[in-house]
């Protein structure tokens, strides 16, 4: 038995290591480098994933730390889970990487940002392979610690380091409960190791707290509502980023973390509907928001935050497997999206969607693959995305209340509309400004083209057709998946067909078609939408200046009333010296008046004492 | 042969003229002499409880001299300080010198 | 046998003496020489831990001889799991801030004559076993620490000083009471705080918990607890960089070490009764210290309010009367005086070039200063207690041991770690990103010897963030046995 999964995450840890201290003078060479290492990574993965098939499993290194008496282990955790992420983590990270090399061409920063993407790959790994609580929340923190830095990468810009501080603080406030829940965890149950979940008896209302705190942290980094703020902002990075990190993977580890943990959330029914129904809202809300948003890349992360909604409400309402599932289709093709809006933004150098078009001629393979993640993601058959979200799909129609079934279609064709909208404004019709777009080179369009590939093919491994191979192998062989119904099938497909037809309609036959009066009507939504529900501003209004304002407050009250005590008490000891000092007439009979009347007074008492005793 | 009473009597009222002096008097050679007036009372006791009660070595006298001798030290003293203190401030009054308050 | 513990506290001295007498002139012979002592200190604190046996629970390298037989007091040395950790925390800072120290311009030979005063105190405290010699080695830490922030300071440096010394000593006179009282009440008596910790936990109650609150304002006010903190930002912020350094590095954990050495083995029942109102306090200072924090504009005042912060999780662990608590909380000692330090040198480093504090007058510095940049994100997020780092490992222990005890308090304590990584992270938006001001276009990067004072720091922070047992299992022992005798 070959124990290799723990090395998995070392070598992209190693290249983040040699590209931080030797980057200046490795140059173009980091990038080579941080690639090797993550082939390397992706091609132990496989060799796990043989591992795995040949029945080996979990194993431990030794002991990180002892909590309350009970050893804590560097565990690696090897199972379909795991194992799914590993490869799919280490696949789209090389793509990126190599991607990135054409991207980042020129920066100035370029083994930096090398480094960093390392270190985010290793620490993603490392949360993949955690086989306890408290490893995993040190990972987590870890691919948060690389968020932030390569959202802020570009730190000269204003918004960027804004965009890092508000992803950071905001993930943190999720992290903070599922700090909490762990904590619950441990005194409730003893154990912090996902092994032993499934153990646990019982419905006890702390476990119920403890499983819906753990959500919160998922909350935080799938930006679900109501932690979504950040995604959005989180833009500001270069796009490389935004497909790996904000797309494909950290992003999915709140969805990763719910898989994972699946057996506390199954003993209580209350947190799979808390985590459907957020996972619902989250979806429709920001699909409804993309449908308006005129930057390329903030459409997509709102698709990004919708479709992690929609595997939420897969897992909340029982599909363990089509949530993973869809996490995984998802990886590939909203990747692919991403890659192909940073490759349109390389050679346009605008985000704007209104400035575009007519860039397919321009750009031929771009274009094309763009066109097909499109189709993956609004659910078209065959490609990747309609047997996963049919399977999400089937899943809230067997298990689910028909609140979340709808929710789930509103959300299947909003996505098909926008992104229908998206391509539509981008690719075709005229270009609506001054530009000179050209293709992008090949280290940027040969990631582009493997993708694709990955978009059209990854969802046959779960569909009908190979016999539903991989809900066999995330489930482990056990428990078979519901069949889906000749009606969802339908459904599914034609929300998809009307929506990318809705857009057709207003964006290609250009609005004709809808009277003016009407629009009208609709503008107070527009605006809403346009404005995403107000949600940074009543965030900012009642969260962000309170605070800051209670911050200033208590300051001034430690200034005046703590410290004020502090020097209130030297001032007591002046004050009742300022009184005293009068004594101190500095006239010399005044001292020999006291001194002459307490000899008196001294004499007395004697005197007196001496009468009372005789 | 004068009571023992008498003496303790001219040394009490010594005494008492000496500190009414040194309370009152605004010229400090004044109080310097109430100063005297307050150790010859002294004195006198000594001298007087000597006699009637003390040993035949007499010490008590001793003692007073040694008085006598230190309080002339003491007045050399006191009148220096005065005679500077006079240059300083062209003035013996002693409720005229408050430097030391506060 | 060579004594260690007795050429620790020596060493600098002897080192001040020889400074005494070197001619004024010869400025960089007393540097040396400086550099000299408290090198010496380094190397025989890392011999000291080399040879420390880490299973063993007693005292080790004792050295125990007559010293004034009339009131029993001895001098008594010696150093257990509870203290080693902390004799080369200062032994290493003392060289650091020894190095940091190279750019003092006036009064050289008073420096460093007092700077080596400083550092026998320091080390002293800390491996003292007699009340009588500990109370000497705590006041001695006080007089050199008030000239060194009284005459090196910035503008308001009287102030500071004076408060900090009048603050100081109202607890330490408070402390000397209750030695007195302890020293009384003991049959026999005795100032030996080994038997002391076996004799005084069978005071009356009512006793105790006098005694307890007497020795608690005076280690309260040096760690400092909540109410008892105001002399630590102007203290801070007033003191020149070393000095900084020395006073959140080890000055503080001289507060922290007295709960641990005698507020609470001496005390066991009053420890338990004021539990509770020992974690308030903790976790009082956790989100209020935090939450001023973020009020600061002073980058170096922020620290300094970060202190009270992360204090206060030295607080919790220690109120959860727990193994992990304490574990928690000595292990947070440690590190908070690493990283701290090197916050403090790293706002040296700034001020030395911008003759100023204030946050707004900065920005951009990641375009311009790329080492001094990496150095501040990694203390800072060391600081804030990013997992991998030093800081979590201590925060998580503490907060594990404060809910086993008090659930409900920790998960307020949780929101002062969303409060903390706001501050640190705002501070760094507006330190190093954003376009450069254009008053920072000049300043250099950092020099080889600033690089030198910070790199042990960073060294340490990422292997015991990694390998927490690295400074754990000096500890775990001495801890078991103290809480197993509660």
């Amino acid at each position: 038995m070959v124990k290799v999964a723990h090395l998995i995450p070392l070598f992209p840890f190693l290249a983040f290591a040699v590209n931080i201290f030797f980057g200046r003078r490795l140059r173009e060479a980091s990038a080579l480098i941080s690639i090797i290492a993550c082939g390397i990574s992706a091609v132990l993965s496989l060799v796990v994933f043989q591992g795995l098939q040949a029945g080996e499993g979990s194993y431990s290194l030794g002991t990180w730390l002892f909590l309350n008496g009970k050893p804590l282990n560097f565990g690696v955790t090897v199972d379909a889970l795991s194992v799914m992420m590993l490869l799919v983590v280490t696949v789209v990270a090389t793509l990126i990487k190599i991607y990135s090399v054409g991207y980042m061409h020129g920066d100035l920063r370029y083994s930096r940002y090398f480094a960093y993407i390392s270190l985010f790959t290793a620490s993603m790994l490392g949360l993949v392979l955690a086989d306890n609580f408290v490893m995993l929340y040190i990972f987590w923190e870890g691919v948060g610690l690389c968020s932030y830095l390569l959202i802020a990468f570009w730190f000269e810009r204003p918004a960027a380091a804004k965009a890092g501080l508000k992803a950071f603080i905001t993930t943190r406030i999720g992290d903070t409960g599922l700090l909490i829940g762990i904590l619950l965890l441990l005194f409730s149950t003893q154990t912090l190791y996902f092994s032993e979940l499934k153990n646990i008896a019982g419905d006890d209302w702390i476990l119920t707290l403890a499983a819906i705190l753990i959500f919160m942290g998922a909350v935080g980094k799938s930006a679900q509502f109501p932690l979504h703020v950040w995604l959005p902002d989180a833009m500001e990075g270069p796009t490389a980023v935004s497909a790996l990190i904000h797309a494909a993977t950290m992003v999915a580890a709140g969805v990763y973390l719910v898989a994972r943990t699946y057996a506390l959330f199954i003993l209580h029914p209350l947190c799979l509907e808390i985590v459907a129904l957020i996972g619902g809202i989250s979806a429709l809300l920001a699909a409804s928001i993309a449908t308006v948003n005129n930057d390329i890349k903030r459409v997509l992360a709102y698709s990004t935050i919708s479709q992690l909604g929609l595997m939420m409400l897969g897992l909340g309402v029982g599909g363990y497997a089509a949530g993973t599932f869809h996490l995984m289709t998802h990886a590939f093709f909203k990747a692919l999206l991403f890659l192909c809006a940073g490759s349109v933004i390389h050679s346009v150098h605008t985000q704007d969607i209104q400035k575009m078009g007519g860039l397919l001629s321009k750009m031929k393979v771009t274009g094309a693959t763009f066109i097909i993640g499109t189709l993956a993601i609004a659910g078209v058959p065959p490609l990747s995305g309609f047997w996963s979200k049919d399977e999400i799909l089937t899943a809230a129609w067997h298990n689910g209340s028909p609140v979340l079934f709808w929710l789930a279609v509103a959300t299947s064709f909003l996505t098909a509309f926008y992104m229908a909208r998206l391509i539509f404004l981008v690719l075709f019709g005229k270009p609506r400004s001054e530009m000179h777009p050209s293709e992008s080179p090949k280290t940027m369009t040969v990631p582009l083209i493997i993708l694709a590939v990955f978009a059209v093919f990854a969802g046959f491994i779960g569909s009908p057709l190979m016999h539903h191979a991989f809900q066999e192998f995330i489930n482990e062989g056990h428990g078979g998946e519901v069949v889906a119904s000749g009606f969802v099938i339908g459904l599914s497909i034609a929300v998809s067909l009307a929506g990318i037809g809705l857009a057709y309609l207003f964006y290609v036959l250009n609005n004709k078609i809808v009277p003016s009066g009407i629009r009208a009507q609709f503008a107070w939504l527009h605006q809403l939408l346009l404005n995403k529900y107000y949600i940074d501003e009543i965030y900012d209004a009642v969260f962000v200046r309170p605070c800051m304002r209670f911050c200033d407050f208590l300051f001034k009250f430690d200034a005046v009333v703590v410290d004020g005590l502090v020097n209130g008490a030297g001032a007591a000891v002046r004050a009742v010296s300022q009184v005293l000092r009068w004594v101190q007439t500095g006239l010399v009979q005044n001292y020999l008046l006291v001194q002459v009347l307490g000899v008196i007074l001294f004499v007395l008492t004697l005197l007196g004492k001496l009468c009372f005793r005789f | 042969m004068i009571p023992l009473g008498f003496f303790i009597a001219i040394s009490a009222v010594m005494f008492c003229i000496g500190i009414f002096g040194v309370l009152t008097r605004r010229n400090a050679i004044a109080v310097l002499m109430s100063i005297e007036l307050i150790l010859n009372a002294a004195n006198i006791n000594l001298v007087a409880f000597n006699k009637y009660l003390g040993t035949p070595d007499g010490l008590g006298q001793i003692f007073a001299l040694f008085v006598i001798a230190i309080a002339a030290a003491a007045s050399v003293v006191g009148l220096v300080l005065i005679i500077a203190i006079y240059r300083h401030g062209k003035s013996v009054f002693v409720d005229e010198y408050n430097l030391m308050k506060w | 046998m060579f004594p260690l513990l007795s050429s620790l506290i020596f060493f600098p001295l002897v080192g001040a003496l020889l400074i005494l007498f070197l001619p004024k002139k010869n400025e960089s012979l007393m540097k040396w020489v400086a550099l000299a002592a408290t090198g010496a200190v380094l190397v025989l604190s890392i011999l000291l831990l080399t040879q420390f046996n880490y299973h063993n629970v007693q005292m080790q390298f004792v050295e125990n001889a007559v010293w004034i037989p009339q009131i029993n007091a001895w001098y008594f040395l010696g150093v257990d799991g509870l203290s080693v950790a902390l004799v080369f925390l200062t032994a290493l800072l003392g060289f650091i801030a020894c190095v940091a120290s190279w750019g003092i311009a006036q009064r050289v030979k008073e420096y460093f004559v007092l700077y080596l005063l400083l550092m026998t105190g320091m080390t002293g405290t800390f491996i003292a076993l007699d009340l009588f010699l500990f109370y000497i080695f705590w006041e001695v830490v006080l007089i050199p620490m008030y000239f060194l922030i009284g005459i090196w300071g910035g503008p308001r440096r009287e102030y500071a000083a004076i408060k900090f010394f009048l603050y100081t000593l109202a607890g330490s006179v408070l402390m000397l009471v209750a030695i007195l009282v302890t020293y009384f009440t003991a049959n026999p008596h005795t100032l030996n705080m080994v038997e002391l910790a076996k004799v005084a936990p069978a005071f009356d109650f009512h006793l105790q918990v006098v005694l307890f609150l007497a020795f608690f304002v005076a280690f309260a006010i040096k760690v400092p607890v909540f109410p008892f903190h105001t002399w630590l930002p102007d203290a801070h912020v007033e003191a020149p960089t070393p000095i900084s350094v020395l006073l959140a590095g080890v000055l503080l954990k001289m507060g922290g070490y007295g709960f641990f050495r005698i507020c609470f083995p001496f005390f066991k029942d009053a420890a338990h009764y004021f539990a509770l109102p020992l974690a308030v306090l903790g976790v009082i200072g956790i989100v209020y210290g935090a939450c001023v924090a973020m009020a600061q504009t002073d980058f170096k005042k922020m620290i300094a309010y970060s202190s009270v912060s992360h204090m206060g999780f030295v607080m919790l662990g220690l109120a959860s009367l727990s193994a992990t608590g304490f574990n928690g909380a000595l292990l947070e000692m440690f590190n908070h005086g690493v990283i701290t330090g090197g916050m403090f040198l790293l706002v040296g480093v700034l001020y030395d070039r911008a003759h100023t504090r204030e946050l707004s007058q900065f920005g951009g510095l990641s375009a311009n200063l790329p080492v001094y940049a990496f150095f501040l994100t990694i203390c800072s997020l060391a600081s804030l207690g990013l997992p991998g780092l030093s800081g979590f490992v201590g925060e998580l222990l503490s907060l594990v041991g404060g809910f086993g005890a008090f659930p409900r308090l920790t998960i307020v304590a949780t929101f002062g770690l969303i409060i903390t990584a706001g501050y640190f992270l705002y501070m760094l938006q507006r330190v190093l990103l954003g376009p450069l001001n254009l008053n920072c276009a000049k300043y250099s990067d950092m020099n080889g010897r600033e690089i030198f004072t910070l790199v042990p720091l960073v060294v340490i922070t990422v292997v015991v963030g990694i390998f927490p047992n690295t400074v754990l299992k000096f500890q775990a022992a001495a801890i078991q046995a103290l809480v197993s005798s509660f």
